[in-house]
């Protein structure tokens, strides 16, 4: 099946064509905010991160801003550093500029401070919004998607409906011989034995229980119960009653394709197929993972109804509960509580669903893009220093 | 999906309530082929579970084929199944205290 998108350097096809200000850290963000502020066509992912921070905990906040920059929904980049930080510009920008595409930089301890990056910024950001205007959709195969599979503020329809339709979805584009990921690694606990029979290699497999055995153990380790997070008080309103129900039902949006492989958060896939990115079961920040490694749409199930957007990819909002999708109609799409009240079966919805992905990919705005949903975090993985 | 109860698997010993659920209501879902009936205790409202089979305290709880928690106390058939009668066995920091 053909689709259209954006052709980028490296080969890839965005289905956006975003220019995004992308602050190094913590004390660039708010410049890159009145940036983009100046430039129509920009979007800027500011973040609490990016200075004081260690080990994997700084590897994997690296990955991320290099991966964000890569995305193929992603035109050019205006990377905006204070200049001291521990992340620095020159990492992000070089990481970026291995695909291909255009990458400036603005440093605001080498040009006299918040006015003059701000002018030299938005100088600098109009040229590449202006060359990324010109570039035009063309055709290529749904076999180059890649889809980010995510659920939020799940009840008790999630694992009945919602899950399971988008499930069969996610099939559906591993047979058109594209990509799919499942995220949201707590919320596999109690149901890792079930995914881990679907591993191509006992390899895969193993990692799968490694890291939702470190994911618990963290909270163990806190000396905490999860359930003083998980499940969410929504998701016990919902009837969501343990962790280990909330995974069992977590599970069903990951379809049945054969599991490929593990990919830590921020990672991109080596092949086509299924993939379990290790993220947090907290929606924002596994999203971000997941378009990271370069998905360029997000799937994204919910009970309880969530406004979640991103400010790079379309999320397209999916609910098992008929009465959430009236409660949320301003920011859900598709009310897959028709299989739950009757007279539509699991294939009918999932083939809707479907037809709305592909209509999104050729351009179609979300609801959550229509209404600026442009929700941003990043998952840490240590203290900060 | 007509049935005001779901059985998600065979195995299971809680079905999901399809609708709100008033106590002391006959409610009646498909197991496999078979259509049972439980009498309903409690109020259940939709999305929430209620006991097919008497659970004894410390037995599992059974949602989708697998063990979703541990009954906390004796549960009688038809009694609402929730936080408040069973506990997850899974990322328990606090039991380690």
């Amino acid at each position: 099946m053909k689709i259209y998108g954006y052709k980028r350097e490296d080969g890839r096809f965005g289905i956006r064509n975003h220019v995004i200000v992308l602050p190094t850290s913590v004390c660039s963000s708010e410049t890159a905010v009145r940036i983009s502020n100046l430039v129509d066509g920009t979007v800027a992912l500011p973040h609490q991160h990016g200075c004081c921070q260690v080990g994997a905990d700084y590897e994997q906040t690296v990955r991320t801003l290099i991966g964000l920059g890569k995305n193929p929904n992603v035109a050019a980049v205006l990377v905006v550093a204070l200049g001291c930080e521990g992340i620095q510009p020159g990492v992000v920008v070089d990481g970026i500029k291995a695909s291909g595409k255009p990458v400036e930089s603005v440093v605001i301890q080498e040009c006299g401070g918040t006015l003059k990056a701000i002018g030299k910024g938005a100088e600098v950001l109009r040229k590449m919004v202006q060359q990324a205007s010109l570039a035009k959709r063309e055709e290529f195969d749904i076999g180059d998607l890649m889809l980010g599979i995510e659920c939020g503020g799940s009840d008790a329809t999630s694992g009945i409906a919602g899950n399971p339709v988008v499930g069969f979805v996610s099939d559906m584009l591993i047979e058109a011989g594209g990509t799919a990921m499942l995220s949201e690694t707590t919320e596999l606990i109690g149901a890792e034995h079930i995914l881990a029979r679907r591993a191509v290699s006992e390899e895969v497999a193993n990692k799968l229980l490694e890291i939702v055995d470190r994911t618990e153990q963290r909270s163990i380790s806190m000396g905490v119960d999860i359930r003083g997070s998980q499940p969410t008080p929504g998701n016990i309103e919902g009837g969501i009653s343990t962790i280990e129900e909330k995974s069992l039902g977590c599970i069903y949006k990951a379809g049945t394709a054969p599991i490929n492989g593990i990919l830590e958060y921020g990672e991109e896939p080596h092949s086509r197929g299924f993939f379990v990115m290790d993220t947090p079961g907290q929606d924002i920040e596994s999203i971000t993972g997941m378009l990271a490694g370069g998905c360029q749409i997000i799937i994204f199930t919910t009970g309880r109804g969530t406004p979640t957007g991103s400010p790079i990819a379309p999320v397209i909002k999916v609910t098992g509960n008929s009465s959430t999708y009236n409660k949320m109609i301003d920011n859900i799409d598709i009310n897959a509580g028709k299989i739950i009240d009757g007279g539509v079966s699991l294939q009918e919805c999932a083939k809707e669903i479907f037809d709305e992905m592909v209509e999104v990919c050729n351009g179609k705005l979300t609801k959550a893009e229509l209404l600026k949903h442009n929700e941003f975090a990043i998952f840490r993985v240590g203290y900060t220093f | 999906m007509t049935k005001k109860a779901l059985i998600a698997n065979d195995r299971d010993n809680v079905a999901t309530a399809l609708a709100d659920i008033k106590g002391g209501e006959m409610v009646y879902a498909h197991r496999g082929d078979q259509e049972i009936g439980i009498l309903v205790k409690n109020p259940i409202i939709f999305g929430h579970k209620f006991a097919l089979t008497g659970i004894k305290r410390g037995e599992e709880v059974i949602k989708y084929g697998e063990p979703i928690g541990i009954a906390t106390e004796d549960i009688e058939q038809g009694d609402h199944v929730h936080v408040h009668n069973i506990a997850s066995q899974r990322g328990r920091g606090d039991l380690k205290r």
